[in-house]
């Protein structure tokens, strides 16, 4: 390995200089890893403008009654908060930065199999993005329908609601091309010796996220043009006086958007697979039990979407059986959590800031999972849904999911994507704000929403004042972690320790190469001669 | 050059007749199915519909578009795609067919 | 064993051409197509089942030999697409061109068809929020509300067709589409089939389930 490894850090150019340096030889860049750091300098400000949003909205929930801004101004914050959030930074989220850095890297390819696509998927990403933010400053306003954009209301409302749809329809094409670019990469690019059964499991999950990025986005699509197409010509498909469904919408809606969120997990799981061998420095428990739960997970989740309209007016039969479905997609989802810590069993285990983070999402996911559980019981729904319960689960997913195994990947990947080191302390420092404030905030909302607390909702009772103080002050601190965490990254662009070709002992393609690598990834293309995650046994104390 | 040492360095070709024929019985099939929904009852007519349709696009998708030639791999996709459409419809008439 | 010297940075070629990888890319893509379509099935099959009788008589208003002689050209022009690639792989490469032109004309004469379907229906009121429409019941307003959001994006879909297909036939001018590397018109075809294979499954919809 030492001596591959060797041969790997020729003197040639990193894919940061090599190429040209100027904005032009990155904004047309076919080069898979400036496409990834495009997207990731994209998403990062996005989400930071998302979050403060959220923060925004904290503070008026500081108070009862008005304290900064009017009830229009707050539907149309948690509108696009959400719009911000899922289309611009979760949805594209690991596939678009890591997905695109490190899926090549991982089979042993030079890139992925179509890269001016590649190119032309970010495109249509800032496009889509600009088209949002655009939609936030002209018409009447910013949409206030909540992200979802449910019917009638969004057939009514005056505010913006045609250009921030079709942004998301933009965004959508973004998705898509992705989720070909990478099925196809899989199937034809993996290095001689690579076949399915010893590719690493980031791109197992890249793969089932893939064909759901293919087959569920054109639906949000269509979707979203009768949304536009509602309001101009008055087609009449969700117009009851027309003889229209309100409730067609919500299918639609979510037939995609359900296995949207599998989209966003499941490269997440993928990721967590990647750390948590590495500083438990043992091979994957389960490598097989993981690979398919992948597969199983895009394809049960595609078939629950009607757990979201319980309470909507479905038909009984309807909400029996979606639940039945909710219920079958936790088993998937559990196989994993339970691999991920049956690897760490025996392990030798090194809690840098990547496992802390890594660690931290199998806690967080699991809260997540387990309401959502709790969300899928009929009965129970009755009483959650609409609530802060359900703003509290998927924060809990979305954000302790996903959220944090980006950052979890960023901290594992950084150096190798960057070649400079961040300072591991100071990550670590950034935790303990960002996991107290996190569940201050959020586990709040769960209390909330069961005492009955309705989300959206731009003002609240006074028997719910307390939990909105601590959710409040509980954003502070993750804020605080946040920036923290985000900002000690920036430095470490600027003045960060050169970071070798492998600080973390990990065992898959990517610690062999420099770190930046250069810019065809390897000089030879490798060959695989067995299983991934394969560790030399660490010398008991 | 023979068939088979084009075939052979240029890929699979179907040959000018096939793709005639798969034309002309996509044709016949058209009119069957226009006779039967014009001329009988309505039963009768869904029933040719859910049986005539999908051999139509099953001849262009296996013919037309060379499916019937491809691997096994394409022939899944196919599959799963088209089965993905099937089920959405078919879970959505558990809410339709039900309230 | 590391080289010393910097190796040339030459970007992927086009001498490396996975024929097999763009296949399967343009299947995919193809799929994303069927799901688009897939939503506007998914609501027409709910209001079908929900308003069969006021279907069945807006459907009686549609020409069906209209819809039939359309499924004709279409089922005609994808015939003459499958044929190009055959011309092609034989060398006939005039042949071939011809072929894909012959197609690009069945493509416009469908959207002829579909310009003066829908030019009748318009100067009768029959249009989304038209006059004539908003009197009919609700179940005929959702007919022809999905009658022309669905042919409309089929319509789009044949030009989008057409203006490849001229693409196709601007390559193969160039000969950069050759005997030897016809991947694109291959992949170009597999797209006008599916559109004509959505059209198959329009024409039952609108046309023949009156």
């Amino acid at each position: 390995m030492s001596a591959m490894a060797a041969h790997a850090l020729g003197d040639e150019p990193s894919y940061l200089e090599a190429g040209g340096r100027g904005l032009r030889s990155w904004i047309l860049s076919t080069d898979h890893k400036r496409i990834a750091i495009l997207y990731l300098v994209c998403m990062l400000s996005f989400f930071l403008v998302g979050a403060t949003l959220g923060v925004l909205m904290r503070l008026e929930q500081l108070t009862m009654g008005p304290t900064i801004m009017q009830p229009q101004t707050y539907n149309a914050m948690f509108t696009v908060h959400g719009v911000i959030m899922i289309f611009l930074f979760v949805i594209p989220g690991l596939p678009a930065v890591f997905g695109n850095f490190f899926l090549p890297i991982l089979i042993g390819a030079k890139d992925v199999a179509f890269p001016r696509l590649n190119l032309l998927s970010w495109y249509f990403f800032v496009t889509g993005a600009v088209l949002a933010v655009t939609s936030l400053f002209t018409g009447a306003g910013p949409p206030d329908t909540g992200w979802t954009f449910y019917v009638p209301y969004s057939i009514r409302t005056g505010t913006n609601v045609s250009l921030a749809v079709f942004a998301a329809f933009v965004l959508g094409f973004s998705s898509i091309l992705t989720g070909i670019n990478f099925v196809t990469t899989i199937h034809r690019l993996r290095a001689p010796g690579m076949g399915w059964h010893r590719m690493p499991l980031f791109p197992w999950s890249l793969y089932a996220t893939g064909w759901v990025q293919i087959l569920a986005t054109p639906i949000i699509g269509i979707t979203l043009l009768l949304v536009i197409l509602e309001r101009f010509f008055g087609i009449g498909v969700f117009d009851p006086a027309k003889g229209g469904d309100p409730l067609l919408y919500q299918h639609l809606f979510w037939i995609y958007s359900h296995p949207a969120v599998y989209i966003m997990i499941l490269p997440a799981m993928g990721a967590i697979t990647e750390i948590i061998p590495t500083f438990a420095h043992r091979t994957i428990f389960g490598y097989r039990a993981i690979a398919y739960s992948s597969v199983a997970i895009a394809a049960l989740g595609s078939v629950v979407w009607g757990h979201h309209m319980f309470t909507s007016g479905m038909g009984e039969m309807a909400n029996v059986v979606f639940s039945l479905l909710t219920f079958l997609v936790a088993i998937p989802s559990a196989i994993k959590v339970f691999n991920w810590v049956s690897t760490l069993h025996k392990g030798s285990i090194v809690v840098e800031p990547p496992m802390l983070y890594a660690l931290t999402f199998i806690f967080l996911f699991s809260i997540g999972g387990l309401t959502g559980l709790m969300q899928g019981a009929l009965a129970v729904n009755v009483h959650l849904h609409d609530t802060y319960f359900i703003v509290g689960h998927f924060h809990y997913v979305m954000f302790g999911g996903t959220g944090f195994a980006f950052f979890a990947s960023l901290l594992y990947w950084f150096p190798k994507m960057f070649g400079k080191m961040y300072n591991r302390r100071v990550a670590t420092l950034a935790w303990f704000p960002m996991f107290i404030g996190f569940n201050m905030l959020y586990f709040t909302m769960l209390v909330l929403g069961v005492m009955g607390m309705p989300r959206r909702y731009y003002d609240h009772l006074p028997q719910f004042h307390t939990a909105h103080v601590v959710a409040t002050v509980g954003s502070w601190f993750l804020v605080a972690g946040l920036l923290i965490l985000l900002g000690n990254f920036v430095v470490a662009l600027f003045r960060g320790r050169k970071a070798e070709a492998n600080p973390w002992g990990g065992v898959s393609l990517e610690w062999t190469i420099s770190s930046p690598p250069p810019m065809e990834n390897f000089e030879q293309v490798p060959t695989i001669a067995g299983p991934p995650y394969h560790f030399n046994p660490v010398a008991h104390r | 050059m023979t068939q088979l040492a084009i075939e052979e360095e240029h890929g699979h070709i179907v040959p000018y007749p096939t793709l005639i024929k798969v034309w002309a019985t996509l044709a016949v099939l058209t009119f069957i199915l226009t006779f039967i929904s014009k001329v009988f009852h309505e039963l009768l007519a869904v029933w040719a519909m859910l049986f005539i349709t999908p051999l139509k696009a099953c001849l262009v998708f296996y013919f037309f578009m060379h499916l019937k030639f491809e691997g096994p791999l394409l022939k899944t996709m196919v599959f799963v795609a088209l089965s993905t459409l099937v089920i959405f419809i078919g879970m959505l008439f558990f809410d339709v067919s039900f309230r | 064993m590391s080289s010393a010297i910097p190796q040339p940075h030459t970007l992927p070629s086009a001498a490396h051409h996975d024929y097999a990888g763009s296949k399967i890319a343009m299947w995919l893509f193809l799929f994303s197509e069927i799901c688009l379509f897939g939503g506007l099935f998914l609501l027409y099959s709910a209001y079908r089942a929900k308003y069969p009788h006021e279907f069945h008589d807006a459907g009686n208003e549609l020409n069906f030999v209209i819809g039939v002689i359309n499924t004709l050209v279409l089922l005609t022009s994808s015939l003459s697409m499958a044929a190009s690639i055959t011309a092609l792989q034989k060398g006939s490469r005039r042949l071939a061109m011809l072929l894909v032109g012959v197609t690009v004309v069945l493509g416009a004469v469908f959207l002829v068809n579909k310009y003066f379907e829908w030019m009748a229906k318009f100067h009768h009121g029959l249009y989304p929020n038209g006059p004539e429409l908003l009197k009919r019941p609700p179940g005929e307003i959702l007919f022809f509300g999905l009658y022309f959001t669905m042919t409309g994006l089929h319509g789009l879909h044949v030009i989008a067709g057409m203006v490849v297909l001229s693409f196709m036939l601007a390559l193969m001018a160039r000969n950069r589409i050759r005997q030897d590397d016809y991947g694109k018109l291959e992949n170009a075809g597999l797209y006008w089939h599916l559109v004509d294979v959505i059209w198959i499954f329009l024409l039952n919809l609108f046309y023949l389930a009156a």
